[in-house]
C-alpha cells in the first residue's frame, strides 16, 4: 500500500513542485509517465531508422546482386568487399540485427513501452504508474540493453549473425561465423537487460491497471487498448523469463563449458567435449517466449486500432466484450503453440500434430476480430484522419498476414513453406506491418495529447498511402518467391538453378523497400516539425470518450489538475440515439443523458446517486 | 566532386520540398481549410480506398495467372503431390476470404465515409453474427486441420523395411552422401572418429559400415521409397529439396530423417520442363554461415534399373581407403574384406 500512499501524496502537490524540478529529474531521470513514454517512442523511433536503415542496405544486396556498392564504403568500411560487393557475413549480420531491433527494440519496447506507459493512467484516470521509480527503471534498463546492442554494430568482428533466433550451435561457437564472438556475447547482454526492462515495465502496467483504475472504471468499462496492454503485459511477465532461461544458458554453453545445446560437435578441425546437449531445447525455450512475442508486438496494435477504428467511424466497437474473449483467448493459446516453429526441426512429428491443431484454433479468435473491425466501420460515418487510415491499413495487413498463417500452420504444408519467403512476407505482413501501423496509428492519434500540438494531416495523408502501398509491393510479391521454394537468409541466389528466377521481381521489390524507407522520413520531418510548430491541438480532437481527452491540453505531473474524474459508463458511446452530440464522454453521467439512456442504463442512476453519496465519506477516510 | 553534387542535390530537392510544405500550410491556414476538418480530404482518400483496392486485386489477378508457371514449382515427389494439393485448396479458402474480407474493408470505408448531418449506427453487439463468424472459421478449419493431419501422419509414418537408405551431413559448408551399400544399411558413426580422410566418423567396428560407399551427388531409384538419413557435424543445417517438397533440419547430436518416394527421373523433368539443363537440387534451409547460400548438392533421379545397376558400380569407402582396415576389430577383418569387395579388381 506504500506506493498507493505515495501517489497520493503526489496528487496532491502536482502542479505546486513542477517548476521546481531539475532538468534531469523532468526529461531525463523522470518518473513521470508521460515523459517515459516519449522517451520510449524516440528511441524506438531512432531504433527503427537504424533497423529499417539495414533492410535497405540488405535489399541492395537481394535486388541489385551484381550493383557496385563502393559508395557506402564510408558507412560501412571494410563490410564492402575491395570488388564492391557486401560482405557475405556482413549481410547475415544485417538479417539479424534488423530482426533483433525491429522485434524487440522497435515493436516492443517502442510499442508497449510508449502506448502502456502513455496511455494506461490516463485512460484509467490514474495520476501515474503503480511505480513511477520501476517505470523509470524499465526505460533505462532498456537504454543500457540498446547501448550495448547499438555498441555490438561497431565490432570488428561484426554483430550476431545468426539469424535474429540466434538458434545454438551457429551462436555458441565463435569459430562457426565471427558474429558468434564478441558480437554474440553483447548481444545475449544486451537481451538480459531488454527483459528486465520488459519485466519492470510488464509488472508495472498490470499493477497499475488492477488497482488504480478510478472510480467506476470496472474492467468492463476499460478501453480496448488497456484490455491489450493488460493482456500484453501478462504474456510479457510470463514469457519473457523463459527467454532469460533461454540466454542465460546460451551464455553458460559459450563461456562456461556446459553443453545445454551442444553434443557431438566436430568444427574447426576437432571433436568438442560436449555431449547430451540439445539444439532443440533452445528452440522450445526461445520459441516460448517467440511466438508470445507475435501477440506482445501485436495485441498492443490491435487494441489502439478498436480504438481509433470506434472513435472514426463514429461508432460503438462491434462486440466489445467478443474482443475481450477474443484477446483472452489468444492469450491463452499464444503459449501453447510454439512449436510450430519446429515441424521440420526433428520435433517428434506427433507433438507436430498437436501444435497444428492448436495453432488453427488460433486463427477463430483472430478472424472474430476481423470481422467485428469490418462490423464497426459497417454503417458508420468514416472520418479518414491519418490514424484511421493506418487502422484499416492495419486491419487489411493483418488479414493478409492472417491468411498465410493458416497454409504455415499446416504442418503438412509446412515442410515446403518452412524458411521460404513464403514465411518472410507471412510475419512481416501479420507482425511487422500490422504492428507498425498500430504504432503509427497511435503516434498520429495521441500525439495531441503527447506533445499538445497537431501532425499535419496531409503529410499523414501522403505517409500514409506511400507507406501502405509500399508495404504491399514490398511483401506481397514475396509470397510467389515463396511458393517458388526461395529459402530466406540467403545472400545470392545464383548458385542454384531452381532459385534463379525472379530477378526482376526481386529488383522491384527492393526499390519499393528503399523508397518505402526514405517515404518514412515525411511521417519523422512531420513529428519532430510539429513537436515544436505544430498546430495547437483542441482538448478534444477526435471527439473521443476515452479520459485522457477531459486533461489539460498538455497535462502536468498528476495528470488532472483537481480530482481525478469519475467514470459512468463504457468508452464506446458514439452516436447513442437520441443523445445530441455523436459521442458521449465516459464522465458523464447516465443521469445526465435521459434522452439517450437504453433501458438498462435508467437503472444505473440509482446506483450512480448512491455512489456520490458516499463519495466524501470515502475521500474523509484517506485522512490527509 | 561527384559525391559533392550528389549532396548538394538532395539539399536542393529538400530544401524545396521544405518550402512548399511551409506555403502549403501557410495557405491551409489563410484559407481556414484546417479549421473545417472533415471534408475535401475525407471524400478524396475514401475513393482513394476503393481505387487501391481494384489496383491491388488487378495486380494480383494479373500476376497470379500471367506467371503462374514460374512460381509453382514442378513437384517430383509422391507425397508432394498431396501436399501441393492440399496447398491450393488452403488457397481457394483463403483466397475467397481475402478477397470477401478486403471489397469489405475498403467498399465500407468508401461507402461510410463521413457526411455532414449524417450519424452513425449505434450497433454495439449482435451475438447471433459473433457465434457465425466464431462457428464458421471453426469449421473450415476442422476440415483443414484434419486434411493436414491425415497427410502429415503419412509423411511422417515409420519408413518402408526396404527404402533405400541414404545418409545425408551437413557440415559447413558441404553435404557429405553416404550410401548403406549392399546390405542397404548406413553403418554407426561416431563423431570422435572424424578425421582428415574419415570425415564421417565412420566406425568400423560395426561391420555394417564394411560396404557402405560415399558419393559426390545424391542419386536416387524413382519410385522406390528413399529413407534419408539426416545429421550435420557442427551446427544445424536443413536438407531441402524444393522439387521433393522436402525438408528436415540436420541436428548435430540428434539424427533425424524423412523418407519419401520420388516419382520422376531427371530426364522426365528435362523433358517435362523442356530445359536439358535441368537437375533436382539439394539446399540448406536453416542459417548455418557465410557460406549457407551456397551448400548445393545435384540430385539425380533414375529408372530403378539404373539405379540398381549404378549402385551395383560403386566401390566402398573401405575399399577405396584400405589403411581404415587398421580400426576394423580383429574377427571381422575377413568379413570386412569380403563384404568391402577390396580384392575384387584392385
Amino acid at each position: 500500500m506504500a506506493t498507493a500512499t505515495n501517489i497520493d501524496a503526489h496528487a496532491h502537490d502536482d502542479h505546486d513542485h513542477e517548476h521546481h524540478e531539475t532538468f534531469i529529474t523532468k526529461y531525463i531521470f523522470s518518473i513521470d509517465h508521460k515523459t517515459i513514454a516519449k522517451q520510449f517512442l524516440i528511441t524506438g523511433i531512432l531504433w527503427a531508422i537504424i533497423g529499417a536503415g539495414f533492410s535497405a542496405i540488405f535489399r541492395l544486396q537481394l535486388g541489385f546482386p551484381e550493383a557496385d556498392l563502393s559508395w557506402l564504403r564510408p558507412l560501412l568500411g571494410k563490410w564492402i568487399q575491395p570488388e564492391g560487393s557486401l560482405d557475405p557475413q556482413f549481410y547475415l549480420a544485417l538479417v539479424t540485427m534488423h530482426g533483433t531491433i525491429m522485434v524487440f527494440f522497435v515493436l516492443t519496447a517502442g510499442l508497449s513501452g510508449t502506448f502502456s506507459n502513455f496511455l494506461i493512467p490516463l485512460q484509467i484516470g490514474a495520476r501515474d504508474m503503480a511505480s513511477g521509480f520501476m517505470n523509470m527503471l524499465s526505460y533505462w534498463f532498456f537504454f543500457l540493453s540498446s547501448v550495448i546492442m547499438f555498441i555490438s554494430l561497431f565490432l570488428e568482428t561484426g554483430p550476431a549473425s545468426g539469424g535474429w533466433v540466434v538458434y545454438p550451435p551457429l551462436s555458441a561457437l565463435p569459430q562457426a561465423m565471427d558474429g558468434s564472438g564478441l558480437g554474440m556475447t553483447l548481444w545475449l547482454v544486451a537481451i538480459v537487460f531488454f527483459i528486465v526492462s520488459s519485466l519492470l515495465g510488464g509488472i508495472n502496467y498490470i499493477t497499475t491497471i488492477i488497482n488504480l483504475r478510478t472510480k467506476g472504471m470496472t474492467f468492463s468499462r476499460l478501453p480496448l487498448t488497456i484490455w491489450s496492454f493488460f493482456l500484453t503485459a501478462v504474456i510479457g511477465v510470463l514469457s519473457f523469463p523463459v527467454l532469460f532461461a533461454a540466454a542465460l544458458l546460451l551464455v553458460m554453453d559459450r563461456s562456461f563449458g556446459t553443453s545445454f545445446y551442444l553434443s557431438e560437435i566436430y568444427i574447426g578441425g576437432e571433436a568438442l567435449p560436449n555431449v547430451g546437449g540439445s539444439p532443440i531445447l533452445y528452440q522450445h525455450l526461445f520459441w516460448f517466449l517467440g511466438h508470445p512475442e507475435v501477440y506482445i508486438v501485436l495485441l498492443p496494435a490491435l487494441g489502439i486500432t478498436s480504438e481509433i477504428i470506434a472513435t472514426n467511424s463514429r461508432k460503438p466497437i462491434f462486440g466489445y466484450k467478443a474482443m475481450i474473449i477474443s484477446m483472452l483467448g489468444i492469450t491463452v493459446l499464444s503459449f501453447v503453440v510454439w512449436a510450430h516453429h519446429m515441424f521440420v526441426s526433428g520435433l517428434s512429428p506427433f507433438l507436430g500434430s498437436i501444435f497444428m491443431f492448436l495453432t488453427l484454433i488460433i486463427a477463430i479468435p483472430s478472424a472474430v476480430k476481423v470481422f467485428n473491425y469490418l462490423t464497426t466501420l459497417w454503417r458508420g460515418n468514416i472520418i479518414f484522419t491519418p490514424a484511421m487510415m493506418f487502422s484499416i491499413g492495419l486491419v487489411s495487413v493483418f488479414i493478409s498476414g492472417g491468411i498465410t498463417g493458416i497454409f504455415l500452420g499446416n504442418s503438412a504444408i509446412d515442410i515446403q513453406l518452412h524458411d521460404t519467403y513464403f514465411v518472410v512476407a507471412h510475419f512481416h505482413l501479420v507482425m511487422g506491418a500490422a504492428s507498425s501501423f498500430g504504432l503509427l496509428a497511435g503516434v498520429y492519434h495521441w500525439f495531441p495529447k503527447m506533445f499538445g500540438r497537431m501532425l499535419d494531416r496531409k503529410l499523414g495523408y501522403i505517409h500514409f498511402w506511400l507507406t501502405f502501398i509500399g508495404i504491399y509491393a514490398v511483401f506481397f510479391p514475396m509470397h510467389y518467391i515463396g511458393i517458388a521454394g526461395f529459402p530466406r537468409r540467403y545472400y545470392s541466389f545464383t548458385n542454384f538453378d531452381a532459385f534463379s528466377g525472379f530477378t526482376d521481381l526481386n529488383a522491384f521489390i527492393s526499390v519499393a523497400a528503399i523508397l518505402t524507407f526514405f517515404g518514412q522520413f515525411i511521417f519523422l520531418f512531420n513529428f519532430f516539425y510539429s513537436i515544436f510548430r505544430g498546430k495547437k491541438a483542441p482538448l478534444n480532437p477526435w471527439k473521443s470518450n476515452t479520459l485522457e481527452w477531459t486533461t489539460p491540453r498538455v497535462p502536468g505531473h498528476g495528470n488532472w489538475p483537481g480530482e481525478i474524474p469519475t467514470v459512468y459508463r463504457w468508452p464506446y458511446d458514439y452516436s447513442k440515439p437520441g443523445a445530441p452530440e455523436d459521442f458521449i464522454l465516459q464522465t458523464v453521467p447516465f443521469s445526465e443523458t435521459m434522452d439517450s439512456n437504453l433501458p438498462h442504463e435508467n437503472d444505473m442512476i440509482a446506483i450512480e446517486k448512491e455512489e456520490s453519496a458516499s463519495e466524501i465519506v470515502i475521500d474523509g477516510s484517506k485522512g490527509h | 566532386m561527384f559525391g559533392f553534387y550528389i549532396v548538394l542535390a538532395i539539399f536542393l530537392v529538400l530544401a524545396i520540398l521544405l518550402l512548399i510544405f511551409r506555403v502549403s500550410r501557410l495557405i491551409s491556414i489563410v484559407k481556414g481549410s484546417d479549421e473545417k476538418s472533415i471534408t475535401g480530404s475525407n471524400e478524396v482518400n475514401a475513393i482513394l480506398m476503393v481505387v487501391f483496392m481494384v489496383l491491388f486485386f488487378g495486380l494480383m489477378a494479373w500476376y497470379s495467372y500471367a506467371y503462374f508457371d514460374s512460381y509453382d514449382p514442378p513437384v517430383a515427389s509422391d507425397h508432394g503431390v498431396l501436399t501441393d494439393k492440399l496447398f491450393w485448396r488452403t488457397m481457394w479458402i483463403t483466397g475467397i476470404v481475402f478477397i470477401i474480407t478486403h471489397i469489405l474493408l475498403f467498399v465500407f470505408a468508401y461507402k461510410y465515409r463521413y457526411r455532414e448531418n449524417h450519424r452513425a449506427e449505434f450497433y454495439p453487439h449482435n451475438n447471433k453474427l459473433e457465434l457465425l463468424w466464431t462457428g464458421v472459421p471453426a469449421i473450415v478449419l476442422t476440415w483443414l486441420v484434419i486434411s493436414g493431419f491425415a497427410a502429415w501422419s503419412d509423411i511422417t509414418s515409420k519408413a518402408p523395411e526396404d527404402a533405400e537408405q541414404i545418409e545425408i551431413t551437413g557440415q559447413q559448408f558441404a553435404w557429405l552422401i553416404r550410401y548403406g551399400g549392399m546390405d542397404n544399411e548406413v553403418g554407426a558413426y561416431d563423431y570422435r572418429l572424424i578425421d582428415a580422410t574419415n570425415q564421417l566418423g565412420v566406425d568400423f567396428t560395426d561391420k555394417n559400415n564394411f560396404d557402405d560407399f560415399e558419393n559426390i551427388s545424391i542419386v536416387l531409384p524413382k519410385g522406390r521409397p528413399v529413407l534419408l538419413k539426416i545429421r550435420a557435424k557442427d551446427v544445424l543445417h536443413s536438407v531441402y529439396m524444393p522439387h521433393m517438397r522436402l525438408k528436415m533440419d540436420a541436428v548435430p547430436g540428434m539424427p533425424t530423417q524423412f523418407w519419401f518416394v520420388p516419382n520422376k527421373t531427371t530426364e522426365e523433368m528435362r523433358i517435362e520442363e523442356n530445359n536439358p539443363e535441368f537437375n533436382f537440387e539439394l539446399a540448406c534451409a536453416e542459417i548455418c554461415g557465410t557460406s549457407h547460400f551456397a551448400m548445393r548438392k545435384v540430385v539425380t533421379v533414375l529408372e530403378p534399373e539404373e539405379y540398381d545397376k549404378w549402385k551395383a558400380e560403386q566401390k566402398s569407402w573401405l575399399s577405396k581407403n584400405p589403411d581404415y582396415m587398421s580400426q576394423v576389430p580383429e574377427n571381422l577383418r575377413e568379413l570386412a574384406v569380403v563384404t568391402a569387395g577390396i580384392n575384387e579388381s584392385n
